[in-house]
């Protein structure tokens, strides 16, 4: 699309959106968010930019592959569990490498394998919402002659 | 942590064949790796059940019934086994079948995921969990089903999704209501919370629509025509894996829900699931003799074979539920092996249709033999694993009187053996019609992988019908822990059985 204010008004929301999501994920780990929630206000700052200039635009600001983050993300939700595995009694057991219990006060900082688990969810849905979401706009937006040449693969 | 290792070692080898996407060898390698290692996993569990009995793990500590528990007795851990030996084999198969251009669209990954989300239908102990592992590998399969690309495959991807998404959400109901009504969703802790239901129609009502949930992907009767209208479009190779798995993971669904959650003496309970069966095994064998097409005749037989299984359940006796197991494991087998040697005549062949086929016989008579094994299998003949599938059958719904079930089982049985008798005359022994294209004079190189795949699996089918004492002791175990769930009960609960 070629809109002067939609283009403008995204070089704003765009990033706004991507900070907010990282802020609901965060926020998921006692109150209402969290990795999936964010990962689709994520996946939507992406689509916006991907409405205002192209796809091509969106693929060089995420620089990595968005299949591949995903991926990297099931892997990250993966060895969260393993890691609650590693350190306690059971698969995605919480583990607080940061966090110290005294006088049945908590002390330190809440970051663990909980954390980890939902950054991976996070990742899991950036990554497949804008992977489906770029392959749409690409069908799309290509013209009709590309896609006779498409179903020459059919058997 | 070992429960978990089925769910998560397919799960990092998809994750591992992504990145490695842009390389079909190293991929190939990966994918291999992980669906051996599965099977590693599988045997473990296998042992630890044959020793221990079913036995249970909380995930992330908190305790069943209130967190989520993987539980696996001795049909779980079959299931298991059978499900990462039929990886190994399909990937193998794979390896000389599936067009690069699939490879680098991620065909190995969603195989993995799809078998990811399959072992974790088999060993979850958590009935809404379980809908989870539904979504992951129906997700998985659509994707599997349309990576080829065309139009045939879309058409194929869209009924087979329509369908198995109204069923999904009849499954959702069904749990949603049964939690309204019993606050519970683990299944052992459902199995006490049920059996304290007043009102019966809650009970029939929830058991109604996970039958129907169930039903749909196991392609019962009558709501069975996504499967012949879908499996015979993607590759051979997702073919053979589908109809090895998708479907019994519906059949290891009714099994657990209707032996674990509700009880078998649930009223009007054995009747349907009777009825159901018995018309899935006719309409199974009579559409496998009216298909004209080598994958549609081999879709119906699907079907009837899953008849087979819920017949075996609905007699209800511990003899007929442990038939059931013998046939649901030995048939997961039989079907990667059915269409692995139909791609191998296929191949040489030419065509699926059989109006274009014909006349292989003189070029390639052991292709010829080979082709036979599975189909002799699938009738029932000995010595193969299906003979004894159908001896167990039989002599459990005579034991139990049901006269007409071991005639039925025993006619279809002989229509199979018509059917697979009338494919292999059509592939081979008719003279090649003027329509169809010449066969090349040349063999064709010998796919060394898929050969292989395919030998195991004939082999594994015909050495279970050659010694069959101890698949069939397995079974029995099998059959008596779901016909007395309180061992599985008290692993995943605590206390003693």
């Amino acid at each position: 699309m070629n809109s002067l204010i939609l283009s403008a008004a995204t070089r704003f929301l765009a990033p706004l959106m991507l900070a907010y999501s990282l802020f609901i994920l965060l926020r998921g780990h006692n109150e209402p968010g969290g990795g999936f929630i964010g990962g689709l206000v994520a996946a939507t700052a992406f689509a916006l930019y991907a409405k205002a200039e192209d796809t091509g635009a969106v693929r060089r600001a995420m620089r990595i592959a968005p299949e591949l983050l995903s991926m990297l993300g099931l892997g990250a939700a993966v060895m969260a569990g393993v890691w609650g595995w590693w350190e306690g009694d059971a698969f995605l057991e919480s583990v607080w490498p940061f966090l110290v219990v005294e006088d049945g006060k908590k002390e330190g900082l809440p970051v663990g394998s909980a954390l980890l688990f939902d950054v991976g969810v996070y990742m899991v849905v950036v990554g497949a919402v804008t992977a489906l979401f770029l392959a749409l706009e690409d069908d799309a937006s290509r013209s009709p002659d590309d896609e006779d040449a498409d179903q020459s693969g059919e058997r | 942590m070992l429960l978990a290792l089925p769910i998560a070692v397919p799960f990092l080898t998809g994750v591992v064949c992504l990145a490695l996407r842009a390389s079909p060898p190293f991929q190939r390698l990966a994918s291999l790796i992980g669906a051996a290692a599965s099977v590693i996993v599988a045997s473990r569990i296998a042992e630890a059940v044959l020793a221990e009995g079913p036995f249970a793990e909380q995930m992330g500590g908190w305790p069943a019934p209130f967190g989520i528990t993987l539980a696996a007795d001795m049909l779980s851990a079959g299931l298991l086994l059978v499900t990462s030996i039929c990886g190994v084999a399909v990937v193998l198969f794979g390896f000389s079948e599936v067009e690069e251009t699939s490879e680098l669209r991620g065909h190995h990954t969603l195989l993995h995921v799809m078998l990811g989300g399959v072992s974790g239908a088999f060993v979850t102990g958590d009935l809404f969990n379980l809908y989870v592992w539904f979504e992951v590998l129906l997700i998985a399969s659509f994707g599997l089903l349309v990576v080829r690309g065309g139009r045939r495959q879309f058409d194929g991807a869209i009924r087979y999704v329509a369908l198995n998404l109204t069923a999904t959400i009849g499954f959702l109901t069904g749990v949603g209501l049964l939690y309204g009504a019993t606050g519970a969703l683990n299944m052992a802790d459902l199995h006490r919370a049920v059996a304290e239901i007043d009102d019966p129609r809650k009970l029939y009502a929830t058991g109604a629509l996970l039958l129907f949930a169930f039903g749909a992907k196991a392609a019962l009767f009558p709501v069975f025509f996504w499967l012949p209208a879908s499996y015979h479009t993607p590759s051979f190779t997702v073919s053979a894996i589908f109809a090895a798995l998708l479907t019994k993971v519906g059949v290891y669904a009714i099994f657990r829900t209707f032996t674990l959650i509700y009880p078998p003496d649930t009223p009007y309970l054995a009747e349907v699931l009777m009825a159901a069966g018995a018309l899935t095994m006719v309409v199974g064998v009579f559409g496998a003799l009216a298909e004209r097409e080598v994958r549609r005749v081999l879709s119906f037989s699907v079907i009837a074979s899953i008849g087979f299984m819920i017949v075996a359940l609905s007699i209800g006796t511990e003899a007929a539920i442990a038939a059931g197991v013998f046939y649901l494991l030995q048939d997961m087998f039989l079907k990667v092996a059915l269409f692995a040697v139909a791609w191998l005549a296929v191949r040489r062949g030419g065509s699926e249709d059989f109006r274009l086929s014909g006349g292989l016989w003189p070029v390639a008579p052991m292709l010829g033999a080979l082709f036979l094994l599975p189909g002799l299998a699938l009738a029932g003949v000995p010595p193969f694993s299906g003979f004894w599938a159908k001896v167990l059958l039989v002599d459990a719904a005579l034991a139990a009187e049901a006269w007409w079930l071991a005639a039925l089982a025993l006619g279809v049985g002989l229509l199979t053996l018509y059917a697979m008798a009338r494919m292999f005359s059509e592939l081979f022994w008719k003279p090649r019609p003027a329509a169809a294209p010449a066969l090349a004079t040349e063999r064709p190189p010998v796919p060394i992988p898929a050969l292989a795949a395919t030998l195991a699996m004939v082999g594994i089918v015909t050495y279970i019908g050659v010694q069959p004492a101890p698949f069939i002791a397995f079974a029995q175990i099998a059959g008596a822990q779901l016909a007395d769930p309180s061992a599985y009960i008290a692993a995943v609960l605590g206390g003693t059985p």
